[in-house]
């Protein structure tokens, strides 16, 4: 990764009242470049997302560690200057395309509010801008939809319109969270060419928030896999895919049906269930689900180290830093 | 197989929701949801039913089950028609069709123990209770692995997971012989999902259930099922056997879904020719004429836009409704 990163995690963990729910959490990506964020429900993958916007739910606490959008800390700044970032210099897009629209204003209103808010404009400029911006979207009849209300929309065109709104100001960090997962197939296809054509021409850095590995496959440059709310691998596409070192990556991996199995054969299971913050196991958050977990997994937590063999490649398990002395 | 009379006989089915809103509430047109529908399920398989939203998977899954009358067609089951029984006689039918739906919270009552919940059909249907009917619940409780000193809890104590196998439980009650399974696991985790589907192919084995299992999801639907139907806007446009309808795909949408899942392995997903097709689902109320996938397939002609093509058996067991048979999506024709 020779480009500076656009925005830096670092050693992120957060709180909420007693209950950990991010512990040390870090990654960086540079314009231009995609970086996905796998994992299950309760994983910390969309609190991630609201730490980074700002946005986080009354009584979550950042107890330490940083967030640098262009090397400055974003972490304990005044709300006043979170907004000017907030839509500007970060955008989000999130799951529910319609519930994330204001459903009493005309989406071509809601595209020229997020630009009057940040550049100095004229309301009639835009509007105009609006306009053009649909049709970068991907809009039929923008002229006509301007002046129409989500509802009037299908699940798509809302997507669309909420790309239109986040990347209205040209951000440097999109976060995109679940985009993708309340829409149909054929349509999510359409979505996803959009996110990665307008991320590339703007050299937009892409945080996408997903659970589906196909998504990941297609669209991100690195990837970290999340569970328990810790980045258990974080790597290169290729690299995780091919040599993926944390137990839990490999048992994701195999543990999907996919269009080049054998229709019927037993699925690799990971037996058990999600944990969730309010009883996170001791040690290694994965031990009971592992099938080669050690004593040591049961008491000592693992940090994320190299993987001994590629320099982007890192691994939070005992057996990986065992096995590379 | 084909010398048992099928399970499930469906002929035609149609199911149409009146648009009201017209002069003194007069239906001002008719949603096609379900418009044409046609196959058969036989004992102990599993027949899958794919398509995206508003396709009308779901609605032809409850029209079976008589949660909603259909506006016409023929449905069979064990080889009585549905629509004829009486009522008596469709509550002793009820008790060999069984759903699971896809969220397993909404599904489950949250004020009374999983024990009630599951023991509800034996009681209803069997007379059973006490001893009898507690034994039955803990058994079935084991069946889809879950411990049977846990059935005093109340829902909101299991995961998504462990309920969906709540709901299997009270499905299998009363060793029916046909589940539908409506999207039985979206809600669940992925590492979850896999518990949830093998846990239905070994129940199968076991009972000699028959599925059927709605989904848009194709590839678990093509680990499940031993045949598929592809659905859009109410109609099927193609049925095959499952591995002859993904490695052999005829009809131009079904080749449009199955180029639009992204495959979870990077080298293959790059090394695919990207399709993906322009525009929006149509509206069911208001479909096109012709074809319905026309308007936005690839490859679609003037007779596309005015004649609807028939879906025909082109190869043994394969059926699609094309104009152009061997059409491909990225090939002109």
């Amino acid at each position: 990764m020779s480009k500076e990163p656009v925005i830096q995690i670092d050693n992120l963990s957060l709180s909420i009242g007693e209950l950990d729910i991010l512990c040390g959490v870090s990654f960086n990506v540079a314009a231009g470049q995609t970086l996905a964020i796998v994992g299950e429900s309760g994983c910390g993958k969309s609190m991630t997302a609201l730490a980074i916007m700002g946005l986080l739910p009354e009584g979550a606490i950042i107890t330490s560690g940083s967030i640098k959008l262009n090397d400055r800390d974003l972490v304990g700044l005044p709300e006043g200057q979170m907004q000017n970032i907030r839509g500007n210099e970060i955008s989000m897009i999130f799951q529910e395309p319609v519930l994330a629209l204001d459903p009493l204003m005309p989406v071509g209103n809601q595209i020229a509010e997020a630009l009057t808010a940040h550049v100095q404009t004229s309301s009639g400029d835009a509007m105009n801008e609006a306009l053009s911006l649909l049709d970068r979207v991907g809009i039929p009849e923008a002229q006509k939809r301007l002046k129409q209300y989500p509802f009037e929309l299908s699940g798509g065109m809302c997507q669309r319109i909420m790309i239109a709104i986040a990347l209205a100001c040209r951000p440097g960090v999109l976060i995109a969270d679940e985009p993708t997962t309340a829409l149909d197939v054929t349509i999510q296809a359409q979505i996803l060419r959009l996110i990665s054509s307008l991320g590339n021409e703007l050299q937009t850095a892409l945080v996408l928030i997903t659970h589906d590995l196909g998504v990941v496959a297609d669209m991100a440059d690195q990837v970290a896999v999340m569970y328990g709310g810790s980045i258990v691998e974080l790597g290169e596409l290729d690299d995780i895919f091919a040599r993926p070192g944390h137990p839990y990556t490999k048992a994701l991996l195999r543990s999907i049906p996919r269009l080049d199995t054998i229709p019927k054969a037993e699925l690799e299971v990971i037996s058990g269930m999600v944990p969730d913050a309010r009883n996170w196991p001791k040690g290694c958050r994965f031990h009971p689900r592992c099938t080669s977990a050690m004593p040591r997994c049961t008491i000592e937590r693992p940090l994320l180290e190299p993987d001994g063999e590629s320099p982007d490649h890192f691994v939070a398990c005992w057996l990986t830093q065992e096995e590379k002395k | 197989m084909s010398s048992k009379p099928a399970l499930l006989q469906v002929k035609d089915l149609k199911v149409h929701f009146p648009i009201r809103g017209g002069l003194f509430g007069a239906p001002e047109g008719y949603v096609r949801a379900v418009d044409g529908v046609s196959f058969d399920v036989a004992q102990g398989e599993t027949f899958g039913l794919v398509g995206e939203s508003g396709c009308g998977k779901t609605t032809t899954g409850s029209a079976i089950l008589r949660m909603i009358r259909p506006t016409s067609g023929k449905i069979f089951f064990d080889g009585e028609d549905m629509g004829t029984v009486d009522k008596k006689s469709l509550f002793n039918i009820r008790r060999h069709m069984q759903i699971i739906f896809q969220d397993p919270a909404s599904s489950l009552n949250p004020k009374i123990s999983i024990a009630k919940s599951v023991g509800e059909p034996l009681f209803v249907h069997q007379g059973l209770r006490g001893k009898e009917l507690k034994n039955r619940v803990d058994d079935l409780l084991e069946t889809v692995g879950l411990p049977h000193q846990q059935a005093n809890r109340y829902p909101h104590q299991f995961s998504g997971g462990q309920r969906q196998r709540i709901v299997i439980a009270r499905a299998l009650a009363l060793r029916p012989k046909l589940v539908v399974c409506d999207e039985p696991v979206s809600a669940l985790d992925v590492s979850v999902q896999s518990q949830v589907l093998n846990l239905l192919n070994s129940l199968q084995r076991d009972l000699g259930l028959a599925y059927l299992f709605i989904s848009h999801d194709l590839s678990v639907v093509r680990h499940i099922s031993d045949r598929v139907a592809v659905m859009y806007l109410g109609q099927i446009v193609e049925m095959a056997p499952t591995l002859e309808l993904f490695e052999n795909p005829q009809h131009p949408y079904t080749q449009t879904l199955i180029a639009a899942i992204p495959l979870p392995d990077p080298t293959a997903q790059r090394a695919r020719k990207k399709i993906i097709v322009e525009g929006e689902i149509p509206s069911p109320a208001n479909p096109p004429k012709g074809c319905a996938f026309h308007t936005r397939c690839p490859l679609a002609q003037n007779i596309c836009k005015n004649e609807k093509p028939l879906l025909l058996e082109r190869t043994p067991k394969h059926w699609s409704a094309c104009h152009f048979e061997g059409a491909r999506i990225d090939e002109p024709l």
